[in-house]
């Protein structure tokens, strides 16, 4: 099953590795090809809309392209619209106060802030308003305890409208056919060891499946072997460079300074990448290339969807 | 031009406050701060970090960061060619563990300890809430901070959902307790003269949540009551070191545009509540050299003309190579594409490190002074790889 053909995808990893660029990419990818799809910002920082330069969006979704939507979350509202919907409380004027309670309870008891996110998500996908809700999730420090909230409250609360509730999220979120998490990566220390213990967190400790790991911002490969041997002939103190600097002069050596730097990144990534590969198990993984051209905004978002279809295949 | 540095700062500061977005590399910029000034000056320094990879704290010659100080040992220094001024001491930050010490403190006797410590809720709240991690950690920072036992001490501060929510932590949390909100949640515990369902918040969160949840939230709010007043003035003095003159906030970024947004917002939070910024750190920048207007020209050249380039030294490095018996001679095919290719590299690069420059402008007028920390070419794993981020961050002629 391709990830884009499930019909909610939470797309999360460590801080810094591209998620957001990485949900728009898969959000225009599916978009392309038809579907009707939603992506949603989970943390309000507004990097979604900075992604597609679209402007600022709120809870109210946004079509930004032809099948294209783009949403905020925002607890509050979404607990406006489920008052709205399950219980018909009049909440007009009446929000306010009602409004700083929550927030106060949404602080300390667990897992409110989650449900309402999650929820709301879930209901998207329930009522079949889209073919695909692709989320920017929160970061691997907090996703498992979003994930996992419906859970969570249905440990907690035995009766009442929210166990209903509770109940219809997990099995939205526990059918692999559904629901997936999509974990980003680059190929640096840290990012591929906490995407490696958020895989195993994810398995243990929510319903959701992991379906793929996307590893963002690959290195090109500069030389072949041959290449890399000739390479390093200019790149040490010796008769080659010398020639270099005679024929080409002295700013030969910060071109090959540069180079060097290039390689040893690439170097240092492929040993993470070999690293990750290997204890990914049977888990697929997705390369999406860095591009310096562009780090940002709507042309890389369109740079990478392209690369991202050429991935999935 | 003088070279902005940091060790002025360090030496006028007791606390460092390092932060910035998740990525940025801000546990190892603050190792790096707190090994620079052990080895600098004659003072006691701990890192408090709150998830260092574990190459960094063998770096550090530690087995693993814990919740107790450990220090690093003067040998892991020698072995990096540096004899320390004073000490390093390292230690990670357990939330757990830390809210455990506090609620003991705090709880007006054992049986509400007991009860605390036991409440789902509880636990629940203190292993998954951002917020509990930010709070504890400057509670954590406070708590280090008035014992007296360092001369400085550099903080590594939590991935925040957003960056400065461990700013307001302790002022939230002491809103929290002295809340009328709070004897209004708690109402349903303590007296059951009170008419529940003239309340429209107690009719709303009943049929939401069920009536036994509810009484388990009152009652864990009323056995946090207990602790009011402890916590009240403790987050007070939390507030207070945060705001002391010699408590310096260091922002972390690389020169991206995601984090830089960051930086920017993390700065201007910083001057709105008039705390004291001491330094942006850009960290992983690409070399200067990139900008050098003859080597863009010569790469320009390789990118374009490679085999024309690579022609011109296939003779010379034939006699070069000719002169070592055993070395294979130039591959003027193969030749031509490394020239290609590194010309190219130089032009990617280069584009790179030219958004870069423009990002340091933009963002260097937000701090008193700006620290550039080059891309290391290979990854921490030794106290030397830390020092030599340090020795960057210290300004050139420190570190000898």
């Amino acid at each position: 099953m391709r990830l884009i053909d499930h019909r909610l995808l939470f797309v999360t990893g460590k801080g810094g590795v591209g998620k957001t660029t990485v949900s728009a990419a898969l959000a225009r990818c599916a978009a392309a090809e038809g579907k009707r799809v939603l992506v949603c910002e989970v943390d309000a920082k507004g990097s979604l809309a900075t992604a597609f330069e679209s402007g600022p969006v709120g809870f109210e979704p946004v079509e930004i392209e032809p099948g294209l939507h783009l949403m905020a979350m925002d607890t509050e509202a979404s607990l406006r619209e489920y008052l709205k919907l399950h219980l018909r409380i009049p909440l007009k004027g009446r929000i306010g106060p009602l409004a700083n309670v929550f927030d106060f309870v949404a602080t300390a008891a667990p897992g409110v802030k989650e449900i309402l996110t999650v929820g709301k998500l879930a209901y998207e996908v329930r009522e079949r308003h889209f073919d695909l809700v692709v989320v920017d999730a929160v970061a691997s420090g907090h996703v498992v305890g979003q994930l996992s909230a419906p859970r969570a409250i249905g440990d907690l609360v035995k009766v009442g409208l929210i166990r209903t509730q509770a109940d219809w999220m997990t099995d939205i979120l526990a059918d692999p056919a559904i629901t997936a998490a999509v974990l980003v990566c680059t190929a640096e220390e840290m990012p591929v060891t906490e995407t490696l213990e958020l895989r195993d967190a994810i398995s243990a400790r929510t319903d959701v499946r992991v379906a793929a790991i996307v590893v963002n911002r690959v290195l090109p490969e500069l030389f072949n072997r041959t290449e890399q041997a000739l390479f390093d002939r200019f790149a040490r103190p010796g008769a080659w460079q010398r020639t270099l600097v005679e024929r080409h002069g002295p700013e030969a050596l910060a071109v090959v300074e540069v180079a060097e730097l290039a390689t040893s990144l690439r170097r240092n990534s492929t040993a993470h990448l070999d690293r990750l590969r290997a204890e990914a198990g049977e888990l697929p993984l997705l390369y999406l290339p860095f591009l310096f051209a562009r780090g940002h905004g709507a042309r890389a978002v369109h740079l990478l969807a392209d690369a991202l279809a050429d991935e999935l295949g | 031009m003088l070279r902005p540095r940091l060790d002025q700062l360090v030496a006028a500061s007791d606390v460092l406050l390092v932060c910035g977005a998740g990525g940025v590399g801000k546990t190892t910029i603050a190792a790096s701060v707190a090994a620079a000034a052990a080895a600098e000056l004659d003072a006691k320094v701990l890192v408090l970090t709150v998830d260092p990879a574990r190459r960094l704290a063998t770096a550090m010659g530690l087995e693993r960061f814990g919740n107790i100080e450990t220090r690093v040992p003067d040998d892991a220094f020698r072995a990096a060619g540096v004899e320390p001024r004073g000490q390093l001491w390292a230690a990670m930050l357990d939330t757990k563990a830390s809210w455990d010490d506090l609620v003991r403190r705090h709880a007006p006797d054992a049986a509400a300890r007991d009860a605390i410590l036991a409440n789902p809720l509880y636990r629940n709240i203190t292993a998954t809430f951002t917020q509990s991690h930010d709070y504890i950690a400057m509670e954590r920072l406070h708590e280090l901070h008035a014992s007296g036992r360092y001369d400085l001490i550099v903080v590594d501060t939590p991935p925040s959902r957003n960056a400065i929510d461990f700013l307001d932590a302790p002022a939230r949390m002491a809103e929290f307790f002295s809340s009328r909100l709070l004897r209004w949640l708690i109402a349903p515990a303590r007296s059951k003269l009170v008419n529940l369902a003239s309340k429209p918040f107690y009719v709303v969160a009943d049929r939401l949540l069920g009536a036994s949840f509810l009484t388990d939230i009152a009652e864990f709010f009323l056995l946090f009551q207990s602790m009011y007043r402890g916590f009240v003035e403790r987050a007070k003095a939390v507030e207070r070191t945060l705001r002391d003159p010699r408590t310096s906030f260091v922002v972390v970024t690389t020169l991206e545009p995601v984090p830089a947004r960051e930086a920017t917002y993390f700065c201007e939070e910083l001057a709105k509540r008039s705390l004291t910024l001491g330094a942006l750190v850009f960290n992983r920048t690409l070399p200067a050299v990139l900008d050098d207007r003859s080597a863009k020209k010569l790469a320009d050249r390789y990118r374009r003309h490679a085999a024309t380039a690579a022609g011109e030294l296939a003779e010379a490095l034939d006699t070069a190579t000719r002169a070592r018996s055993g070395r294979s001679g130039f591959d003027p095919v193969a030749g031509a594409h490394v020239l290609g290719e590194i010309g190219q590299c130089f032009n990617d690069y280069g584009m790179l490190a030219a958004r870069e420059s423009e990002l340091a402008v933009r963002l260097g007028r937000l701090a008193p002074r700006s620290v550039f920390v080059p891309h290391l070419d290979h990854d921490i794993g030794e106290l030397a790889d830390v020092l030599d981020v340090g020795r960057g961050l210290w300004g050139d002629e420190g570190l000898d």
